[in-house]
């Protein structure tokens, strides 16, 4: 594997929903400004690992947490960590997009208002223009942003909550099946999206869709069970898997 | 362009597959400019550097598996990279055509050549020149145009001929000259095949833009 910059690491991370062990033992280094995939059968634990790296399991009933996060060297799971910085740092976009039942300027202004980040309207167009830009929706909604941004097609939609997410100059993109709403021409479309991001972004998305990880991302982690059964660069993992199981997985002999 | 990435991957894979066959015809016309001199220290050169076009064949192979098993490509995309997978192959055996004639340099030494060479720089005109086409047709995705460059092959083949004819009759005159002159007829023999492997390539050319696998041409050895 080449040499990389840990964005994420996790050490020995277990975590569990009661007395059920749903991750064990998660050691894995999330390679900076590379798309990560984390891939598995349903039931593995790559969502909830996901939802690790910006603590949402907090809001979880009855989940407890053993190990380490570390997040440029800090651990997240200490508890003086402020979980509002740690969200804007790490943003997440999900399965179906979800945006505000608002303007597409109103969704895109509400994290800025939340975080207090902006003053003057300028400034807030500015970073407005900047976000929707950098998702390839300027051109076609800037005439619009009044609209409400129910009205946008599901793939404009998910832009557009890619865009609310990049606007409060986040480090990390969390996405959780970001594409699984959407036809497989605006997946793709999604997914040429993410490798531009991935320029400034360190991006980890987990996905049920094998062939869209193999498409979309730089390193590749199978889970199975709650573990990490391997872990590698893309190339590899999709033509020369070390694991046994994770031959079977990919080449469909299970899942 | 919905899959720009994809696009620019193949791309890459076109300038390295031009790449290669611009290293190979340049070891094709080096061989035969050292047989022509019986320059023995350039020609175990040539052969020293047929491990730089072998490596080249697998590292074109190792972009077309990983195209292949990550970014499921279908149709024009699917035949391209199975044709330059063909044509890899094909290049990398010229290479070593190209290190047989320079291993015969080697072998005949500094001792005079039977005759002067003029068929058989000729034929390496013709066979880089068609190779040369060839790239050009498959870039443009020509059909048409690998059809005619097939055509040329039997040029190559008239030229191998008379250089056997030739060389034939001088050993039947004087037996002496045998161990000299069959060496000869192997690098005309070496030249003929990189004209035929020019039309595998040709083949490639036109199931990449047709679809359909067929033999154009049929040689004469």
């Amino acid at each position: 594997m080449a040499e990389f910059t840990s964005k994420i690491e996790t050490q020995g991370l277990d975590l569990f929903y009661g007395e059920f062990k749903a991750l064990e033992n998660i050691n894995m280094c999330v390679p900076e400004k590379n798309v990560t995939a984390i891939i598995g059968p349903s039931g593995c634990g790559k969502s909830t690992l996901l939802r690790c790296f910006n603590r949402m399991n907090d809001l979880v009933e009855g989940i407890r947490i053993e190990g380490k996060i570390l997040i440029d060297k800090q651990n997240i799971l200490d508890p003086a960590t402020d979980l509002i910085a740690l969200r804007k740092k790490v943003g997440m976009v999900f399965q179906r997009p979800n945006v505000f039942d608002l303007s597409i300027y109103q969704n895109l202004r509400f994290g800025l208002r939340i975080h207090r980040m902006l003053n003057g309207k300028d400034a807030i167009m500015e970073a407005i223009q900047n976000g929707l830009e950098h998702v390839g929706l300027w051109d076609e909604l800037k005439d619009n942003l009044r609209k409400n941004a129910r009205t946008l097609s599901l793939e404009q939609q998910q832009r557009l909550c890619i865009a609310r997410v990049i606007i409060l100059k986040p480090q990390i993109i969390l996405l959780d099946e970001p594409c699984s709403a959407l036809d497989p021409i605006s997946t793709l479309r999604i997914e040429e999206l993410l490798r531009v991001l991935k320029q400034d972004y360190t991006l980890v998305i987990v996905t049920h869709n094998m062939q869209q990880a193999a498409r979309v991302s730089d390193y590749t982690g199978f889970m199975y069970l709650g573990k990490l059964i391997e872990f590698g660069d893309t190339n590899q993992v999709f033509t020369n898997p070390k694991e046994k199981l994770t031959e079977s997985y990919i080449a469909g002999h299970f899942g | 362009m919905i899959r720009e990435s994809f696009a620019k991957h193949i791309k890459a894979l076109e300038t390295e597959i031009v790449g290669m066959s611009e290293m190979v015809i340049a070891a094709i016309n080096h061989s035969v400019d050292t047989l022509k001199n019986q320059d023995v220290a350039e020609a175990e050169k040539i052969i020293a550097a047929d491990s730089l076009i072998n490596k080249k064949r697998w590292e074109i192979e190792e972009r077309c598996i990983n195209l292949i098993a990550l970014q499921q490509p279908v149709a024009t995309d699917l035949r391209e990279i199975i044709a330059v997978l063909s044509i890899t192959t094909d290049l990398e055996r010229m290479g070593d055509y190209a290190e047989g004639i320079a291993k015969i340099v080697v072998m005949l030494g500094k001792e005079p050549l039977v005759k002067p060479l003029v068929d058989i720089p000729e034929m390496a005109k013709l066979a880089t020149g068609m190779l040369k086409k060839s790239m050009e047709a498959f870039i443009k995705r020509d059909a048409e145009a690998a059809k005619t460059i097939c055509n040329e092959d039997d040029n190559v083949d008239r030229l191998y001929d008379r250089v056997y004819h030739e060389l034939l009759t001088c050993m039947i005159e004087n037996p002496k000259t045998i161990s000299k002159a069959t060496p000869l007829i192997w690098a005309a023999h070496n030249l003929e095949r990189i004209a035929d492997r020019v039309t595998n390539i040709c083949e490639r050319i036109a199931y990449l833009s047709t679809g359909t696998m067929q033999e154009i041409n049929v040689s004469k050895y």
